[in-house]
């Protein structure tokens, strides 16, 4: 098998927990394994609800914050060990797209700013002329034109034009994997299928790959190839998104799906809403045994005891961490 | 105004399950105008707009950001901050003109008559005063001093009706999480039973479980207490889910009223039409529909329809005529000059 784009083995992040504050330990992500392939490019999602570790795994995947115990290889390469020419073809190789189209430009800054200072950093023309040309055809790639947006301030741009910029500018660098953690939660909703559409054009066109972090699993459902669902930092369910999506099978998944409002007045809302009164507060966190055991319909003893490991469910890599179906296993 | 008058200016055909003489509209809402002073011009955030809302019913008001959702609901309130400032139209709620009421009279109306769950309402609760320290300063605050007991009694009704458990009362909002901070907020807003709440995006900063919870309560509180309600958001799938009638704003413009099931299934203006088209959705997978283009300048904003720039049936008269919003079908309203 040829060497995966990146290789995320059992990454586990704490927060907190020092020699003062030994009881406030949060661990934000546990033993989170993920693979992307290097060809084809392919748009995996990450979904999970606030505090579910999503923004962790991207943090640390973008080399914002050291994981705690685990790796992370970027073509083969643990990032934290790289050398500094591995390390330079990492950061222009990965790149990143943020939330909020409004906080990632300086207000005092033309938009150009941003663009002629990643081609300084890494030396991408030599000329004013080529940098130019580099910087027009990113934004062509987009849908704007240069002469519209560059000598414009942030302000005098929409929240589309200045995510597309963001698109732009993370595809100048000819990146092969772009982290994008919640492009388009703050994007209108005219404007958020451009977005979904510009992702998709670059991984068919430029084979780019996605990291797509999100809280909405419809997007999702409209774009993404896998699928990671997370519980409280560890995989609840994984595999090929449709598939997921259309027939989930962990239990949380099940309930997550089923809460999400169906944009026609005809259907109402599936099945039973199960979170109980107090369900919001038991999110502790156990030393051990299943985080969702204090909400989950079909618990049983044996929850308690260990955390379950992700068991195939279906075939074609799709798995649940979930001991209901460790009896399938057992039974076929 | 008098019940009978208030009914014969009802539009027909808004009743779609409820009698007519059994609908009585609650807020009245005709021609307001809320313009923002800037140094370049008035910013006209909510020009000229006018809607009705009906007893007990839940109306969604839509549209992206900055096209006047929250200015509308803050000029129902009388919240409008300078430099922002109604400069015209009439608010009435149950008949009484609310742009003509002193400061007295105002904080003698809200809650009472007309309350406010606040976007981001889990952070609009007092850091350090107890939960039912801050629901009794409410109902105190309106109703005089009340006996202790009749009071725990009522504060532990409302808990129970948004769903929350007894020891909530004893606690600080520190200690609740997001959605139940939300639903201390409802149960805050409908303390005094008021005719008419307005719930400025009230479920989005929670996770979509909790959403499901949180909007179910509204749902309930709606059924049990009649309450009518004005939900804010842009979330056209809590949208369906939630309201009875839903209102599209563009750019300040009221451009289409529709009851639910006829907005989703036959949007007549080509912005909703693209608003209705551009929901991702979980159960198909099709591609979404784009449209170029950015809003007009709303310090300038040219003469004729507001959506001009971006409408893919741009017709001459567009450019000269402002359409008005007119029934073109039973109880859909709608502002485009292709109906005519």
């Amino acid at each position: 098998m040829a060497q995966p784009l990146l290789e995320i083995r059992n990454a586990t992040k704490i927060y907190g927990g020092g020699f003062m504050q030994r009881s406030a330990v949060t661990v934000a992500l546990q033993n989170y394994n993920l693979t992307i392939a290097d060809q084809p490019a392919t748009i995996t999602t990450i979904a999970g609800e606030s505090g579910s570790g999503k923004s962790t795994l991207a943090n640390a995947v973008l080399g914002f914050t050291q994981i705690t115990s685990g790796e992370i290889c970027y073509k083969g390469v643990n990032i934290t060990t790289m050398n500094s020419q591995q390390q330079f073809e990492y950061r222009r190789e990965v790149q990143a797209i943020f939330q909020d189209p409004y906080a990632v430009y300086n207000p005092f800054y033309r938009v150009k700013h941003v663009f002629d200072l990643v081609i300084k950093n890494f030396k991408m023309a030599h000329n004013q002329q080529a940098a130019r040309e580099l910087i027009e055809n990113a934004l062509n790639v987009v849908g704007l034109r240069g002469q519209e947006v560059l000598e414009k301030y942030p302000h005098q741009l929409s929240g589309g034009q200045r995510q597309r910029m963001m698109v732009a500018r993370a595809y100048l660098l000819k990146p092969r994997l772009i982290v994008a953690d919640e492009p388009v939660s703050m994007v209108d909703a005219s404007l958020r299928a451009m977005i979904l559409d510009l992702m998709l054009k670059l991984r068919d066109e430029q084979h780019i790959s996605f990291l797509y972090i999100t809280h909405d699993l419809s997007t999702a459902y409209q774009i993404g190839d896998q699928i990671y669902l997370l519980y409280q930092g560890s995989i609840a369910e994984r595999g090929n998104t449709q598939q997921v999506i259309e027939e989930p099978k962990h239990p949380y998944v099940q309930l997550l799906i089923n809460s999400i409002p169906v944009p026609d007045p005809t259907i109402r809302w599936g099945g039973e809403s199960v979170v109980s009164l107090d369900d919001e507060q038991m999110r502790v966190n156990a030393s051990s045994g299943c985080r969702f055991y204090n909400r989950c319909p079909h618990h049983m003893a044996r929850c308690l005891e260990q955390m379950p490991p992700l068991y195939p469910v279906n075939g074609n890599g799709h798995e649940a961490a979930c001991y209901l179906y460790d009896e399938q296993v057992a039974n076929s | 105004m008098t019940v009978s008058q208030q009914l014969e200016n009802q539009p027909m055909g808004v009743v779609n399950m409820v009698p007519p003489a059994k609908r009585q509209v609650v807020l009245d809402v005709r021609n307001l105008k809320v313009y923002y002073e800037t140094p370049t011009g008035n910013v006209r955030a909510v020009d000229d707009i006018s809607f009705q809302i009906y007893e007990g019913e839940i109306v969604g008001l839509v549209g992206e950001s900055g096209c006047g959702k929250t200015t509308t609901a803050m000029a129902i309130l009388r919240l409008v901050q300078p430099p922002g400032q109604i400069v015209g139209g009439q608010i009435l709620l149950n008949g009484v003109d609310m742009t003509s009421l002193d400061g007295r009279d105002l904080r003698a109306v809200r809650w009472s008559n007309l309350a406010l769950i606040p976007q981001g309402a889990m952070n609009s609760l007092n850091p350090i005063m107890r939960v039912h320290d801050q629901i009794a300063d409410v109902i105190e605050a309106h109703e005089g001093k009340q006996p202790r007991q009749v009071l725990k009694e009522r504060i532990l009704t409302l808990l129970r009706l948004v769903g929350l458990p007894t020891r909530v009362y004893e606690m600080y909002p520190h200690e609740l999480s997001g959605g139940m901070k939300q639903r201390v907020c409802i149960a805050m807003a409908v303390a005094l039973n008021p005719p008419l709440v307005i719930a400025d995006e009230p479920t989005s900063a929670l996770d979509v479980i909790v959403q499901r919870v949180v909007a179910q309560n509204l749902l309930d509180i709606k059924e049990r207490l009649g309450v009518s309600m004005i939900i804010i958001g842009h979330d056209m799938g809590l949208m369906a889910q939630l309201a009875d009638r839903v209102a599209v704003m563009y750019a300040g413009h009221m451009i289409e009223i529709a009851p639910v099931q006829q907005l989703y299934a036959a949007p007549m203006h080509p912005y909703t039409q693209l608003l209705i088209e551009s929901i991702p959705s979980i159960k198909t997978r099709k591609p979404l529909k784009i449209t170029e283009g950015i809003t007009h300048d709303l310090r300038n904003p040219p003469p004729g329809c507001i959506f001009q720039g971006r409408c893919p049936h741009v017709m001459e008269i567009c450019r000269q005529v402002r359409p008005p919003l007119t029934e073109h079908q039973p109880s859909q309203q709608v502002a485009c000059h292709l109906y005519e």
